[in-house]
């Protein structure tokens, strides 16, 4: 019998059917991966199933019988639990704290955390789930997050883990372990719901496969009776290029000149410490690391975001060291957040007033202070065809957007922009694979009218087929250079985790190199 | 999305605006309902007591000036704290700026008393409008500097505000004889009655121009609630507003300067409180005294929380307030019903839409929190 089944589950937004007459099922000790475009409505039906929404028609079954799930305390009361993208933890406490909160052993309001420490590490153990139980969650790792998160599930007595797009976020590193917990979770008799748009992962991990696609279930198959080509065209429907042609690029003026820059973070400690590079007009540059190496305190240096502590930064040949964001956006420099609802989106605007978001002081969207309406619905129409995002109208708000729409909304504007200089951090984060071909054409066509590209990005796959240098970029370092070509996944890999770093520079060793695996 | 599709309904704007304004209209409607279970406890005529409200707010053309009258400086502090709040600011000291607005609005007007209106009345609301936003700037530096909190810092300086105007009144700007009060303004500092702009015989054949104590003020209400939503729709510094608001992390990564939106945007909240403040002195006291303000400011705060913010619903949240406190003393007089209780169901109206507000604003977060991290 199935712990789990969804019978027939219709969701209809307003202009929108989500989910159409979806049914699935989930067998004990399965690991099930739900694929589909961007806004194929994958999100939705496990908020249906967690309790976050309201189904419009249809039923849950648990254990064969019908579950009333009406809030996420009833999914979890059934044994099903749901780890977001973005995390639900409370920042300054521990992780004990965390994993307990709402369910704390003790008597009177008064907490045991001698048995929560114990109930945690006990957990911990048996699904291999290392995690200090008495660390704060601000300083830890999103990885180690999103273990957290895992763990505050199975507390809670989950017997269905519904993993959303749980590897967008992680490094090869962490993805590795993330599998082996996964597999770990399974071997117990718990059921995982994984979805997720990188398809390699897929094929590791998948005991089944269900496509989706407008709402609908329109496939299922197994890993064994399929690959990656075959999944792309059945999940958006036409042949996908996995990985993009280009020709050689043509280095032309220097247009971003960085020299011995040095960035504090956020604790006032150098997170950058002495970076140099230059990137021409016609290249992409990309900066691969693991996460943490100062990637975001470079990128927030550059756009204008972070003070420098020292070095210079031009433009063009000008001085933008002390720019602010303004100043940075007027220059000609666009950035791609790595967080599209931080930095990227106000999700509470409509996909109109994010597309202008930036140049909403400029025509010709806005003139004299006042802003024109109509020529930034047209805009934005614009983009939203050439981007393919889905949704009904402009007028919709980014919250109502799946994730990789949003994260096309974003691309749409800073690209659309027309940027002397594209920084792009994880920018085909949450895509779909037909979206992040798309995505990769029009930075490589950026490329060739002539601007510079600066990528960041933890995925060793898209800094292999963008770049056309990469920097290697270790504790504040860059630690290595290589040109397009000169090296594959496992010598980055060495580099990124330090192995340039120590005096054996010799080829790198199996074990280094596994965290460049995938 | 697939053709299929194409036919659902879209959300239509007059959905949107039933959903909007539907909370509010049953949140009266159960303030009422226990308002009567209270008064009926209290063996008092429900009926009666309602009747009489209505009289008293609406009932005469004379009732619905007075309703005019109080609602004209609750739509600026609703429009104050609203526009605050759109920038994700508590401007819980509106009561102060009005203080601070009025007495500009009494020292100029009576100096500028003998110019022409034309010249007086908007030189007069100009002063009113620096001297509130003046008073918001130092805790909005203070915010934008070093992030002190603008609930503290506003409501600090109401009091500093409400001190100063005191000693005024009885000290370098008492008007001479017993009472600790200005000076009188000037009649063309004045914002006349609404019905003094009619002759007498337009008043007796059409008796509903009667307005009594309505004044012009409220004309200016109107146009600023409008002014206040096309600065909020249309231009820029509004969209900068909105976009601080509700994500300051990416207004800042679009180049807004978080800081100086944060000061704008609470000065012009001071701005409109002031005027507030203004209306009171040139349309009903004519000089400013200790207690010229009832609280105003911080009624403000209710009549934006059921104007979900929106600048336009301010114009009939205030209108409510406004026609509650009008008609409170009718209440009082006819129905017997005494003033404990009509402060009690007054209360119960604020507590309930301010409640029903703050709690669907909680959900609404939350909800959105939860789906918005779910993606
Ligand atoms: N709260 C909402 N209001 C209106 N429409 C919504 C809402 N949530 C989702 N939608 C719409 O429902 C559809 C399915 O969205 P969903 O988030 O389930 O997609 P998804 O398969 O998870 O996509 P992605 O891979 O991009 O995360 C989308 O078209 C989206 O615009
Ligand atoms: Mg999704």
């Amino acid at each position: 019998m199935p712990v789990l089944e969804l019978r027939g589950i219709t969701k209809i937004f307003p202009g929108v059917v989500a989910n159409d007459d979806v049914s699935l099922s989930l067998e004990p000790g399965e690991i099930v991966a739900l694929l589909g475009e961007n806004g194929a409505g994958k999100t939705t039906l496990m908020n249906v199933v967690y309790g976050l929404l309201a189904a419009d028609r249809g039923e849950v079954l648990v254990d064969g019988k019908p579950a009333r799930i009406k809030s996420p305390r009833d999914a979890i009361d059934h044994g099903i639990g749901m780890v977001h993208q973005h995390f639900m933890l409370v920042e300054p406490l521990t992780v004990t704290e965390n994993i307990v909160l709402g369910r704390e052993p003790g008597r009177f309001g008064v907490i045991d955390f001698a048995v929560a420490r114990e109930r945690v590490r006990a957990l911990s153990e048996q699904y291999g789930l290392k995690v200090d139980p008495d660390a704060r969650i601000q300083d830890l790792s999103v990885g180690m997050q999103q273990r957290v998160e895992i763990l505050k599930a199975l507390y809670q007595g989950a017997r269905v883990l519904i993993l959303d797009e749980p590897t967008a976020v992680l490094t090869p590193q962490e993805v590795h372990e993330l599998f082996s917990v996964v597999r770990s979770l399974v071997d117990e008799g718990l059921s995982v719901v994984f979805i997720t748009h990188k398809l390699e992962e897929v094929m590791a991990v998948a005991d089944r496969i269900v496509v989706m696609r407008d709402g609908r279930v329109v496939g299922e198959t197994r890993p064994s009776e399929t690959d990656m080509v075959g999944l792309a065209r059945m999940m958006v429907g036409r042949d996908v290029v996995l990985r993009i042609e280009k020709g050689p690029s043509r280095c032309g003026e220097p247009v971003l000149e960085v020299e011995g820059l040095r960035v504090l973070d956020d604790r006032r400690l150098e997170a950058v410490r002495g970076v140099s590079f230059s990137v021409c007009g016609g290249e992409v540059v990309a900066i691969a690391g693991v996460d943490g190496n100062g990637q975001r305190e470079l990128v927030e240096a550059l756009v204008g975001l972070r003070r420098p502590l020292a070095g210079t930064i031009r433009l063009k040949g000008r001085d933008v060291t002390h720019a602010g964001a303004r100043e940075a956006i007027e220059a000609g420099i666009s950035h791609i957040p790595e967080d599209r609802h931080r930095r990227g989106l106000v999700l509470d605007f409509s996909i109109a007033e994010n597309m202008v978001l930036g140049d909403h002081r400029v025509e010709p969207y806005a003139k004299r202070g006042v802003m024109r309406p109509a020529r930034i619905a047209q805009m934005a129409r614009e983009r939203i065809e050439a981007y393919d995002v889905r949704t009904p109208s402009e007028r919709v708000h980014a919250s109502a957007l799946s994730g990789g729409n949003q994260q096309k909304v974003v691309v749409a504007r800073e690209i659309g922009r027309g940027p002397e200089l594209l920084v792009a951090a994880q920018p085909t984060r949450g895509l779909d694979v037909g979206a992040i071909e798309f995505v990769h054409r029009q930075i490589i066509a950026q490329r060739d009218a002539g601007k510079a590209v600066l990528l960041v990005s933890f995925e060793l796959e898209e800094v292999m087929a963008l770049a056309d240098r990469i920097l290697v970029i270790y504790e504040g370092q860059i630690a290595r250079e290589f040109a397009a070509g000169e090296a594959d996944d496992e010598t980055l890999g060495y580099y990124m985790t330090g192995g340039g770093g120590s005096k054996l520079d010799g080829p790198p060793s199996a074990e280094v190199a596994a965290g460049g695996e995938r | 999305m697939s053709e299929s599709h194409e036919a659902l309904p879209e959300q239509r704007a007059w959905m949107t605006l039933l959903q909007k304004a539907g909370a509010p209209v049953v949140s009266v409607l159960i303030a009422i309902g226990i308002g009567s279970l209270i008064m009926w406890i209290s063996g008092y005529d429900a009926g009666a007591a309602f009747a009489a409200l209505f009289k008293g707010s609406l009932g005469s053309p004379k009732a619905f000036g007075d309703t005019l009258l109080r609602a004209t400086p609750l739509m600026f502090t609703g429009l104050a704290v609203a526009y605050g709040f759109r920038a994700g600011l508590f401007n819980i000291g509106a009561e102060g700026q009005l203080f601070m607005g009025g007495l500009a609005a009494a020292y100029l007007g009576v100096r500028l008393g003998g110019l022409s209106p034309a010249v007086a009345l908007p030189a007069v609301l100009v002063a009113a409008m620096a001297a509130g936003a003046a008073w918001a700037f130092v805790p909005a530096l203070l915010k934008a500097r070093i992030g002190a909190h603008e609930v503290i810092t506003t409501m600090m300086f109401t009091y500093i505000g409400k001190y100063i105007v005191s000693w005024l009144v009885v000290g370098p700007l008492k008007a001479p004889g017993q009472i600790p009060q200005t000076e009188m303004i000037g009649a063309s500092a004045q914002l006349p009655r609404i019905q003094s702009l009619f002759s007498d015989a337009a008043l007796q054949s059409l008796p509903i121009l009667k307005l009594g104590r309505g004044h012009m003020g409220i004309f200016v209400a109107l146009l600023f609630a409008v002014v206040v939503w096309l600065i909020l729709k249309y231009t820029t510094l509004g969209y900068e507003n909105r976009a601080v608001g509700f994500n300051p992390w990416a207004a800042e990564n679009a180049g807004i300067s978080v800081p100086s939106t944060i000061v704008k945007s609470l000065c012009i909240s001071g701005a409109l409180a002031g005027l507030a403040g203004a209306v009171e002195v040139m349309g009903v006291h004519h000089r400013i005294f200790d207690q010229f303000s009832p609280g105003f400011g911080f009624t403000g705060i209710a009549v934006a929380l059921v104007a979900k913010n929106h600048p336009l619903g301010v114009i009939p949240a205030a209108l409510l307030f406004g026609a509650m406190s009008a008609g409170s003393g009718t209440m009082q007089l006819e129905a017997d019903v005494p003033q404990k209780i009509v402060l009690i169901i007054q209360a119960l109206v604020i507590f309930l839409i301010a409640a029903e507000s703050v709690v669907q604003w909680f959900i609404q977060k939350r909800q959105k929190e939860a789906l918005a991290r779910a993606r």
